[in-house]
């Protein structure tokens, strides 16, 4: 094979961060017109790898090649002009401007000085229709579902003549529906001649699309193979380096009485709109009650009112048969809630808080942290030491700052100073987000102690598979209500996969299913 | 957490107090020497200047109370801004709070009587204090329940206690002693004055005690542990159940309390009654003093000496060496530059940054 | 549930623009009222609001140009008083008027300089770097300030022919000092740059998602530094305005928290040139009054209250509008590149 096949080639990247090095000496092809999927755990170098080949960052050593020729790309200006493109994970859209403002921001067309806003809605219209991805120019990108701003940003790398399209972890946000839509745009975007490079670190979309696999660990190239040679099996090995267990070990839920009720709930967004919109539940204690959907069809929302961080405009949170008085997380923890939280360095941690101090965050003001106003150091040390040990957080001292610590050593601090006191009711959401597998493991295991343990589990979580392996019934959500809800083992992935998508519950699970 | 400081060697120790103070006497001493090229710019001498400035402020008796008297409603100034800044907020309003503060321990010092000398005192800094604290309420309130930015509101009550104190010092509590036509409460009964012995005055001491109680409120209770955590990260704050919106009222009222108590100060111990024209532009000069001090109780101290020093020594400075008084401005306007702009000095003196606890204060005008 | 497509589009409208026409309705009914009752009083009611309005709208134009960019400006007050102090001794110095105002205007664009030197290259906290900008202005004012100095000359209105023969608003309008006329003109060219070019584009991509606007491209850090620099040299020419127009002479610490009024009025404004436009021709109103009151003498409120009355203005609007319009999303963050 000459070189002139080769669309992009990586040679002995080596990309280091105080710390950590992201990039260990990484080689990597893209043929034309291929689909080559790069796959990793969280941390394996997969995204600072393509934010290099995007010149948003530079690398050590090594060289990039395009179409056989050498060459440096020191800021996204150069990527663009060399034909990549890239989708990023977190949307690089403006919310409040209009899909036809976003697409040429940064090349737009003008007439004279002014901004000539026409030829960019045409512009939109004209590849909607040539690469067969609707959109409406004039809709403001906040308003519109997630998938249809996956496609804008397509449409933004489209617009300027993308060869080489880079797609980062671009199904987090989809259902499984929109994500068959997705692979189909790019059987297309093949088929033009784009050759397209696909981070993710989901098994069973790789095997599905990819024409080529690579895997990467801890900054390191592990090894490229294609579909037909591998099993998901072989392909967790590769990534972990070790036999990974892809089920959780179970027994069957004890269920016991009802620990949280949840009555016709509407709670509104921070635009006013009405995220969370009529919806019902209940969660005994011994079980674990999953909560399924793509998000962005009010999870958050839901799990902030029922943790006291939003107000809710009507219905009923009932913990262990009382209402709280005054929706304060306050009243909620000291009645035995525990909450991690889907964003840790957002609400569960303060960062530059040593650990100590962050693991009595909800608990400082009571014996034995405090004797009324005053603080009592040796207690909280001694909570520390205790709580580190148990919970096996890495950590060079109980005074390090929560922000030296690895994701899933902060995770583990969350874990430990919630799990620490008497717990009836834990809501997790998004627990193991962005955590390697070793931590995301642990944090299953102690779940599944804590329902055994008599509590009461809220599992909100994007990840099907994350909900299926630990869940006892599952609750679908979509739209701000709940669609369905059924028993974990009577239902299959690609059952709820169409009910996350909307279907209605009639047709995918016939009478039987248990209404919202 | 003094435990760590055991742990470690005592030479770590020794290292990090000295990096942590690194910067702001870098700062300190590049605005100096700036200073000085303005001065000699201007034609005089900067040595003799400096000298005299010096001399002035620590060269008698009578400078060392000079400065002692300039020191201190800069430490309780610093001490309100520096306070204020572990919640996040940033209290320009010490001007405007001080003023209530000086005003009503005016009155209820010339205005109370048959009180017994200790007593009669401490009922007017008490009444200062409240004074000046509930004035803070206002603009706590106003961020709390409708987001307005303290930076704004503080600055605006400025204006307005300035208006409104200059009513009460023209109209209600005007001296009306004959011969008076100045616009200013009548003097204070000796028994609400507060003593000054030789070259120490009472109120220096009050301000010691103060920045004690202001570290121990933010380090040692869960009071303060509330407050940090507002500040560092507000959406843990609630998360963990603390009550934020109390907590930032709470602050904007112990750090208006200790620019209330500094103008009660004011008035008992240095100028006897309340006068228009006191103090203008403490607020500005509480924020040099409280980041020169990095924000610590204990830090105020010796910056709100350092600036205390110049303005007490910047007349004999005028007189001997013929440089305006306004220089020590300029020079406190660049250590506060230098200060703020720390990478700068970092960069000079080769200084790694340090971990530990930074404080934002913006972040937007909305509601947090 | 369908509507009719019109009456959708006309709830919008009202939506938006409800509050602002209601007032301007009400406004002008009384402007018309008063007129017919007392012409003369009107009049220099009107001109006062006029006059008063121009350093709050320049003020709030040099705010907004920056934080649409994301960059909190609070030491336009600092940018003004150093501007005011220098043209008025540049025009002490050489008698000339323009030259005067022109480095005014350099001088507030050298201190934004300073200012997205220390928010964009330094990082430092934008409320300090502020804060810092009017203590170096008060300071160094108050150092070179000389008693006793007089400008040469002060800018005199210009009238604009037959247009200023209009009754009520040909002497209102028509007939103005130049920085006057330039306030009202800057306020359109802002509005033009900001939403309908590539740069205003640009600009405003980097105020909402700057690292969208980075990963197509775009400097951020040019167009942060830009649209500060931009934006001080119309504090700057506010400042001028003050000391060369307004007055005819420096005093210390003459510009009284204008600086800080002016960012009261560009949030009321929405961070939009025409609302910061009404908003300061609102407030230029309120302290129109409060002089009228204070000569009519027809209430017997102490002049130390009327004078409050632009600060509590300002603190009213703060606490109704702040927390009800929307700031550009990124405002007050520093800007990161990674790697």
């Amino acid at each position: 094979m000459s070189d002139e096949t080769l669309a992009l080639e990586v040679r002995n990247i080596v990309k280091r961060f105080p710390g950590v090095l992201a990039n260990d000496h990484v080689s990597f092809t893209l043929r034309k017109g291929e689909v080559h999927a790069l796959l990793g755990e969280n941390g394996a170098g997969k995204t600072t790898l393509m934010n290099i080949i995007y010149g948003l960052y530079h690398p050590d050593e090594g060289e990039i090649y395009i179409n056989g020729q050498k060459v440096t790309i020191d800021s996204p200006h150069d990527a663009i002009r060399l034909g990549i493109g890239m989708v990023h994970q977190h949307f690089m859209l403006v919310p409040v401007f209009t899909v036809a403002e976003n697409l040429v921001l940064g090349a737009e067309p003008t007439k004279g000085w002014t901004l000539d806003l026409k030829a960019a809605r045409e512009a939109v219209i004209r590849l909607s229709e040539q690469y067969g991805l609707e959109v409406d120019p004039d809709a403001v990108v906040e308003d519109l579902p997630v998938g249809v701003q996956q496609r804008v940003e397509i449409l933004k790398a489209l617009y300027r003549d993308a060869k080489v399209l880079v797609l980062d972890e671009p199904t987090a946000v989809l259902t499984p529906q929109e994500v068959e839509e997705l692979f189909e745009i790019m059987r297309q975007l093949k088929e033009r001649g784009v050759s397209i490079i696909f981070i993710t670190h989901k098994l069973k979309e790789v095997l599905a699309i990819a024409d080529r696999i690579t895997v990467m660990r801890r900054g390191r190239v592990v090894g490229t193979t294609v579909p037909s040679e591998v099993d998901e099996q072989a392909l967790a090995t590769m990534m972990v380096g070790r036999e990974v267990v892809l089920q959780v070990d179970k027994s069957p839920a004890k269920p016991g009485d009802v620990a949280l009720s949840v009555r016709d709930l509407e709670v509104e967004d921070e635009r006013g709109l009405l995220a969370v919109d009529g919806v019902s539940f209940e969660v005994r204690e011994g079980e674990i009650l999953g909560v399924a959907g793509v998000q962005g069809n009010g999870q958050t929302e839901l799990v902030e009112a029922i943790t006291g961080l939003r107000e809710i405009r009507g219905g009923k949170v009932i913990l262990g048969g009382h209402e709280a008085p005054d929706r304060n997380p306050r009243y909620l923890i000291e009645h035995g809630m525990a909450h991690i939280p889907e964003d840790r360095q957002k609400h569960g941690l303060v960062l530059s808080y040593p650990i100590a101090d962050n693991l009595v965050l909800c608990t400082y003001y009571k014996p034995p942290f405090a004797r009324g106003l005053q603080r009592n150091e040796a207690a909280i040390e001694e909570n520390a030491k205790r709580l580190v040990k148990e919970y096996d957080v890495r950590t060079p001292s109980i005074f390090t700052p929560a922000r030296s610590l690895s994701g899933g050593n902060q995770q583990k601090v969350i874990v430990a100073r919630e799990f620490s006191r008497p717990v009836k009711l834990l809501v997790a959401n998004q627990p193991t987000r962005g955590l390697d597998v070793g931590s995301i493991e642990y944090i299953h295991k102690r779940i599944v102690e804590m329902r055994d343990q008599g509590a009461a589990v809220l599992l909100v979580s994007a990840e099907l598979d994350e909900i299926m392996s630990l869940a006892d019934r599952i609750a679908v959500m979509y739209r701000g209500k709940i669609v369905a809800t059924v028993d974990a083992d009577k239902v299959t992935r690609s059952q709820l996969g169409l009910l996350m998508a909307g279907s209605p519950a009639e047709e995918v699970l016939g009478k039987e299913a248990v209404p919202a | 957490m003094a435990e760590q400081q055991h742990n470690q060697t005592q030479k770590g120790a020794i290292r990090r107090f000295l990096q942590s103070i690194a910067v702001p006497l870098g700062a300190v001493a590049l605005a100096l020497l700036i200073g000085a090229i303005i001065i000699e710019l201007s034609g005089a001498s900067a040595w003799k200047a400096y000298v005299a400035l010096a001399k002035g402020a620590f060269g008698s008796a009578e400078g060392w109370r000079r400065t002692l008297e300039k020191t201190t409603p800069l430490i309780f100034s610093g001490l309100a801004v520096a306070f204020a800044f572990k919640a996040g907020l940033f209290n320009i309003g010490a001007q405007g709070q001080l003023l209530f503060g000086a005003i009503t321990a005016a009155w209820v010092g010339f205005a109370v009587h048959g009180l017994p000398p200790g007593v009669h005192a401490a009922v007017a800094l008490i009444a200062g204090t409240i004074a000046g604290g509930l004035f803070g309420a206002i603009p706590g309130a106003l961020k709390t329940y409708t987001g307005a930015h303290e930076v704004i509101t503080t600055i605006m009550l400025n204006y307005i206690a300035m208006g409104f104190t200059d009513y009460l010092a023209n109209g209600p509590l005007k001296d009306r002693s004959p011969g008076n036509i100045i616009a200013r409460t009548p003097e204070i009964l000796p028994s609400a004055k507060l003593p000054t012995w030789g070259w120490l005055p009472f109120g220096f001491i009050l301000a010691i005690i103060a920045a004690v109680f202001a570290w121990w409120v933010l380090q040692r209770t869960t009071l303060g542990f509330e407050i940090r955590t507002v500040g560092q990260n507000p959406h843990a704050a609630r998360y963990s159940g603390m009550k934020v919106a109390r907590t930032v009222i709470l602050t904007m009222v112990i750090s208006a309390a200790f620019a209330g108590i500094g103008g009660a100060v004011e008035t008992q111990g240095v100028v006897g009654r309340y006068e228009p024209g006191f103090n203008a532009n403490l607020g500005f000069d509480g924020i040099t003093v409280a980041l020169l001090g990095k924000t610590n109780p204990f830090g105020v101290i010796p910056a709100a000496m350092l600036l205390g020093a110049m303005r007490a020594g910047s007349n004999v400075m005028q007189f001997d060496a013929h440089v305006a008084q306004e220089i020590t401005d300029v020079v406190q306007a660049l250590m506060l530059f230098f200060v703020a702009a720390d990478m700068i000095v970092r960069w000079l003196l080769r200084i790694r940054a340090e971990e530990g606890e930074k404080i934002t204060l913006s972040t937007g005008w909305g509601s947090q | 549930m369908s509507t009719p497509a019109s009456f959708a589009n006309w709830k919008l409208f009202w939506k938006r623009w409800g509050i602002g026409l209601s007032i301007a309705a009400i406004v002008l009914a009384a402007i018309l009222y008063f007129y017919f009752r007392s012409p003369r009083v009107t009049e220099a009611v009107l001109a006062s609001t006029l006059r008063q309005s121009v350093p709050l709208v320049l003020g709030a134009l040099c705010g907004l140009l920056g934080e649409r960019a994301a960059v909190i400006n609070i030491g336009i007050e600092g940018q003004m008083l150093m501007a005011a102090y220098v043209g008025f001794m540049v025009n002490v110095r050489t008698g000339n008027l323009l030259f005067a105002v022109l480095m005014g205007v350099l001088t507030g664009a050298v201190l934004g300089a300073l200012l997205a030197f220390m928010s964009v290259t330094l990082k430092i906290d934008q409320i300090i770097g502020g804060t810092v900008i009017n203590i170096l202005a008060i300071g160094l004012t108050g150092y070179f300030y000389q008693v006793g100095l007089s400008a040469q000359g002060k800018l005199n209105p210009i009238p604009l022919g037959p247009l200023a023969k209009i009754p009520l608003i040909g002497p209102v309008l028509f007939d103005n000092p130049p920085i006057t006329y330039a306030s009202i003109i800057l306020v359109f060219v802002v509005h033009y740059v900001l939403f309908h070019t590539p740069w205003g584009l640009r600009t405003r991509a980097v105020g909402e998602h700057p690292r969208a606007a980075d990963t197509l491209g775009i400097n951020v850090y040019l167009v942060r530094y830009v649209n500060v620099i931009v934006g001080g040299a119309l504090a700057g020419l506010a400042g001028a305005y003050l000391s060369l127009e307004a007055v005819g002479s420096f005093e210390r610490s003459m510009t009284n928290g204008r600086g800080f009024v002016a960012l009261a009025v560009m949030i009321f404004g929405k961070w939009t040139p025409f609302g910061a436009w009404g908003a300061a021709l609102l407030f230029g109103f309120a302290t129109a009054m409060q002089t009228q009151l204070q000569f009519a003498g027809k209430l017997h409120i102490p002049h130390q209250f009327i004078g409050m009355l632009p600060y509590l203005l300002t603190i009213v609007v703060l606490a109704g509008f702040v927390g009800r319009a929307r700031p550009p999303a990124a405002d007050g963050i520093p800007y990161e590149k990674e790697g």
